[in-house]
Parts: C-alpha cells; sequence; structure tokens
C-alpha cells in the first residue's frame, strides 16, 4: 500500500451525549476528543456502558450529539441524517433483510445511491469474491450460517466504498474458532480496501490482535490512545491497566523523572528503572505497574521479596501468586517446559526480579 | 408436584369443557342440518333438500344485500386498513411521550365503547348531515364501518411492527436511503402479512356487523345480517339457516386464510 501523508479521516471533536433531562441525566460520552487517521484500523475498547457504542452511533448518523462537533475529512457531518454520511456500518445483528437475497442485500446502498444497474451487479460480484461467498448469492438471509451473515453484512456495507466502515461488536455472536478466523478476515478486507475502519469491542485481546490504534474508553471518556502495544505496556492509567491483560499494581516513590524515565523506589527498599505515563504529576505514593511476564522469579534475593500462596499451571504457563512481605500480591508468570516442573511450592521464600524495561508508573 | 401440574386433571374439568363446546357448537351444527331440510320447519326433519339454498340463490333481495355487504365491507376494510397501517406506523416508530397511551386509547375507542351508543351517535349525527348534503347513499354505512373497523385492523399491523428489528430500518438509512424509501423497500414488504391479515379481519368484522348498519342505513339499504334480522321477525323458514350456512363456510374460509397469512411469519 503507497505511504500517505497522515490524514485524519474522522475528527471528534468536544463531542458530549446526554440522555435524559433533569435528575435523571446520564452523560454518555463526556467531552471526547479522538482524532482518527485514514486507513487505520481503529478500535475503541470498553466495558459495556463505557460510551463506545453511543460514539459509533454518532458518527454512523443515528443520534445526534448534545454537543461537538464529527468532523468526515473536515467536513461536520453531526448534523446530518444516516442516509447523507458516506459511512456505513456493520451491525452486531447484522441486521440483513429477510426478504431479499445475498446479492440484492449487497447491491442495496448501491441501488439506493442510483448507481447504473450494470455497475451494481459488477460490484456485486466484485464483493461476492471479496467475502467468497459467490455459491450462495441467490440465496435468503435466512437459509446461511451465522458466520455467512457476517461475511454478507461485511459486504453489504462495503460495497458503497463508503470513506468510513463502522463495525459494531461484530464477531460477538460468533463461537470462538470462527471468531479467530473472522479477525483474520477483517484485517485483510481492510488491507485489501483501504477503508478506514472503526470497531468497537470489549474483547481486549480481539482489540490488541487486529488493532492499529485502539482509544480505551470507560464511563463516557477516552482514557487513553495508542498502538496495542502501547496500551499493553505504557498504560497511562489504573483503569487500563486493569481492564487490558493482567498486571501487578505496587505502591512506589519516584524520584528524577527525566525523558519520560524515573526511579521509582518500592516499598521492599529496591529501586527501579520505569517509564512514566504522560501526564504524571509528581506525587509521593505513585501506582507502579508490571506485567506478570516482564518479572522473574528467583530463589535469591530480588527486587522485591515475599513468600509463594499459590502455583496455578495454565498449559503454555504457570501463574505464580506471591504474598509480599510488604502487604502487597504479585504474580509471575513463568513459560513452561515439558521437563521440568516449574521449580517452586508453596510456602517457598523467594525473590522477584524486575527488569530495567518492565514498569511504568500510572499518572493516578 | 408443581411441574407436574396439568388443569386437564382437575375435577371438573371435562364437564366444563364439554358444556362449552355443547353450548358453542350444537346450535350452529343444529342450524346446519336444517339448511338441508326439505320440510319447511326449522324443528322437524323432512328428509334432505337443497331447495332452501337454491331459494335463496334466487331471492333478488338475498342477492341484493349480500352484494351490498360486500360492497360495504370491501371498502371499509381497504380504507380502515389504511388508517390502521399509518396509525400503527406513527404509534410504534416514534418514542414514547405523554399523551401516547390516550391515542391507543383514542384509536381502539370502538372496542370499549358500548355499540348501540355508537349506533344511536351515529344515527343522530348522519341525520342532521343528511339534511345538510341531502345526500342518502351508502356513503354513511362505509364510514361508519371504515371507524368501527379500524381497531381490528390496527391490532395485527402493530403486532407485526412491534416484533419487526429496528435495526433493519436502521441499516437501510446507513445504506443510504431515504425515509421514503426505506419504508417503501423495507418496512412495507415486511408488514405486508400483518396488513394482510388486518384487512380480512376488518372485512369480517364488517360482513358480521347488526347493530350500528341497522341504526344508520337508510331505506333499501339492508345488508345480508339486517335483512335475516327482517326476516327472523316475520317467522323463521329453512332459508334462513341456508343463507347463514353458506355465511358460515365464508366465514370460515377468510378466517383460515387470516390463519395462514399471519403464521406466514418467517
Amino acid at each position: 500500500m503507497p505511504d500517505k501523508p497522515d490524514r485524519n479521516a474522522i475528527e471528534v471533536v468536544n463531542v458530549s451525549k446526554i440522555f435524559g433531562s433533569g435528575e435523571g441525566q446520564v452523560a454518555a460520552l463526556d467531552k471526547v476528543s479522538v482524532s482518527i487517521r485514514e486507513n487505520e484500523f481503529f478500535t475503541l475498547l470498553g466495558p459495556s456502558g463505557c460510551g463506545k457504542t453511543t460514539l459509533l452511533r454518532l458518527i454512523a448518523g443515528f443520534d445526534f450529539p448534545t454537543a461537538g462537533e464529527i468532523l468526515l475529512y473536515g467536513q461536520d457531518i453531526a448534523p446530518l441524517p444516516p442516509f447523507k454520511r458516506p459511512v456505513n456500518t456493520v451491525f452486531q445483528s447484522y441486521a440483513l433483510f429477510p426478504h431479499m437475497t445475498v446479492a440484492d442485500n449487497i447491491g442495496f446502498g448501491l441501488e439506493m445511491l442510483g448507481k447504473p444497474k450494470a455497475e451494481i451487479k459488477a460490484r456485486v460480484a466484485e464483493m461476492l469474491k471479496l467475502v467468497k461467498m459467490e455459491a450462495l448469492a441467490g440465496r435468503r438471509t435466512a437459509q446461511i450460517s451465522g458466520g455467512q451473515q457476517q461475511r454478507v453484512a461485511l459486504a453489504r456495507a462495503l460495497a458503497p466504498q463508503p470513506k468510513v466502515l463502522l463495525l459494531d461488536e461484530p464477531l460477538s455472536a460468533l463461537d470462538y474458532k470462527l471468531r479467530k478466523e473472522m479477525q483474520i478476515e477483517l484485517k485483510r478486507l481492510q488491507h485489501e480496501t483501504g477503508i478506514t475502519f472503526i470497531f468497537v469491542t470489549h474483547d481486549q485481546e480481539e482489540a490488541l490482535t487486529m488493532s492499529d490504534r485502539i482509544a480505551v474508553m470507560s464511563s463516557g471518556k477516552i482514557l487513553q490512545v495508542g498502538s496495542p502495544w502501547d496500551i499493553y505496556d505504557k498504560p497511562a492509567d489504573r483503569f487500563v491497566a486493569d481492564f487490558i491483560g493482567e498486571t501487578n499494581f505496587l505502591t512506589a516513590a519516584i524520584s528524577g523523572v527525566a525523558n519520560g524515565r524515573a526511579r521509582a523506589t518500592l516499598k521492599s527498599g529496591a529501586a527501579i528503572e520505569a517509564t512514566v505515563a504522560d501526564g504524571f504529576q509528581p506525587k509521593d505514593n505513585a501506582t507502579v505497574v508490571v506485567r506478570p511476564e516482564h518479572a522473574k522469579l528467583t530463589k535469591d534475593k530480588g527486587d522485591l521479596a515475599g513468600t509463594v500462596d499459590n502455583i496455578v499451571y495454565f498449559g503454555t504457563d504457570t501463574h505464580i501468586h506471591v504474598h509480599l512481605d510488604s502487604g502487597e500480591t504479585f504474580t509471575v508468570r513463568q513459560q513452561n517446559s515439558r521437563s521440568a516442573g516449574c521449580g517452586f511450592e508453596r510456602g517457598d521464600k523467594v525473590g522477584i526480579l524486575i527488569g530495567n524495561d518492565a514498569a511504568q508508573v500510572l499518572r493516578d | 408436584m408443581a411441574s407436574n401440574f396439568s388443569i386437564k386433571h382437575q375435577p371438573g374439568f371435562t364437564a366444563i369443557a364439554a358444556t362449552c363446546f355443547v353450548v358453542l357448537y350444537l346450535p350452529i351444527i343444529v342450524l346446519v342440518i336444517y339448511a338441508f331440510n326439505a320440510a319447511t320447519s326449522t324443528s322437524e326433519w323432512g328428509g334432505f333438500s337443497l331447495k332452501w339454498f337454491q331459494s335463496a340463490y334466487q331471492n333478488t333481495q338475498v342477492i341484493d344485500a349480500t352484494l351490498r355487504s360486500f360492497q360495504i365491507g370491501a371498502i371499509a376494510a381497504v380504507l380502515s386498513t389504511i388508517f390502521a397501517t399509518m396509525a400503527a406506523l406513527a404509534t410504534t416508530r416514534t418514542n414514547s411521550y405523554p399523551g401516547l397511551t390516550f391515542k391507543y386509547a383514542a384509536i381502539n375507542q370502538p372496542l370499549m365503547v358500548p355499540e348501540i351508543v355508537t349506533a344511536v351517535a351515529l344515527l343522530i349525527f348522519f341525520s342532521r348531515v343528511k339534511i345538510f348534503t341531502g345526500y342518502s347513499g351508502l356513503g354513511y354505512l362505509i364510514a361508519a364501518h371504515t371507524a368501527f373497523c379500524i381497531p381490528f385492523a390496527y391490532l395485527p399491523i402493530r403486532a407485526r411492527l412491534e416484533n419487526m428489528d429496528l435495526t433493519l430500518e436502521r441499516a437501510a438509512a446507513d445504506l443510504y436511503a431515504t425515509p421514503w424509501k426505506t419504508f417503501r423497500r423495507i418496512t412495507l414488504p415486511l408488514l405486508w402479512p400483518g396488513i394482510l391479515a388486518g384487512l380480512m379481519l376488518a372485512f369480517v368484522i364488517s360482513l358480521d356487523d347488526v347493530v350500528i348498519t341497522e341504526f344508520v342505513k337508510s331505506g333499501g339499504q339492508d345488508t345480508l345480517p339486517t335483512y335475516m334480522l327482517g326476516q327472523i321477525r316475520r317467522g323463521i323458514t329453512p332459508e334462513i339457516n341456508a343463507i347463514s350456512t353458506a355465511f358460515l363456510l365464508l366465514s370460515v374460509a377468510i378466517v383460515t386464510l387470516f390463519f395462514f397469512v399471519s403464521r406466514k411469519r418467517d
């Protein structure tokens, strides 16, 4: 794909959405701003009720913001009805038209745009090929499987070549294996069509594996925007660190903050190197996070000291829960091998080594 | 024990059920049997004959009244279904607001107000209109039938709309369909079985009406039910049984059709 200068496909500027009035007012979105780049696979990630679907609905035009602007390539689309926006949606329930064939479903958008019949036919054939559904073009949508319906829903939304494709938890109804397949399929489609994808999910694993960038949302706000790597390894605050993967929280005194790095003095007295989240304000006791796989357990003295509390076998790895002498708890994840056990037992006195590039200081 | 509870095994169930069936169906069965009576009596059997069907068929008053019933029923059914469809759309495709319950009540008013009250009110109202306009055609009956058929047409249409996935209309709008196109291409085709069911129900209700028709009709505007009522006053012959039997078959046919149309949901 040719390199393009970074252009923003969508800019959400100070958007608020308030439902209800008076006492019962609920802010589903609270002054949210975010930019989504052209050709990007962008994911809105958060638990249910965090406002991610509301934001998607505002971009699609099914609802209108209480305040703020939504720019599509610089033009404010917030007041436009959905049928005037060059943006298409893949619905969670697929919402295929039950009284039409697969081909008619896919051609519907083009037909509504008033395209000539020959062009619609060609484009529908192209879309059927793209999602590998040529054989079922004449079927009713009730006569195909869930995974096939999913492909038709994708083809239908992609057929009019939208400037942005919105996907509202489209994989949630599929079983595990099919979901994995569709994740790869979606990445392929995004790459082949070069369309900007905005994907909504509550599944952090899905977000990490598919996205170019992720926005983590909670209670109507965007907490952090970044690459999957950023979000996982450099979480900005407690919610993000806790929501994505598993992590250990430690209290530490921070000193020498410079160039996004600092020294963190843990309760055990050991001082470790750490990266610092943007927006960190110097304070006495900050929170430091360390991922379980970025720490090592040793029988010697480490940065932390404690007692093994529990050992949980997971197949690929083992989780060892340690009760620290400081009163905190810490989990270490250790890769398994076939020949040897994990080397530790309940009640062992152990040390924990934290690497130089393992710790991140949160902003809150 | 509770999971094994069955109403069928309660004492007296069979007796009550049997009584209900007898009271409901025995008179109808007797009526149908005597439609084929060769004698002139509706209580003494004189052998099998189709002569009363033949006599009803040759009775121009019966044929006139039947055709009038069909005419009024057809027009009233179509009009009331159109109004009911619009009302159903307006009451389901909107957020709930104060006054919506009142609108439901207003639409369903003919189901709740005693028919005789509506009949007397229409009689008084139409007699004024007749004096002002000088018009005394079938229009009054059609207007009255349309009005009381609306709630019957409204019910199946509204049920169908409420079961429809709203996301489908949203998806159409997302795919560049204007509200009118969305209605034409998505809502209406999916609503069609509900509309047909409403249409048939309204037609049957109109065919069957006596009270309002009796009050509103002018001279020479008998429908089949009011003609039959008039005949019975003069004494019953098996001709009435024959007409009733034909009427029954027609109703059963329409209701059966209604059943199949409304069952063809998926």
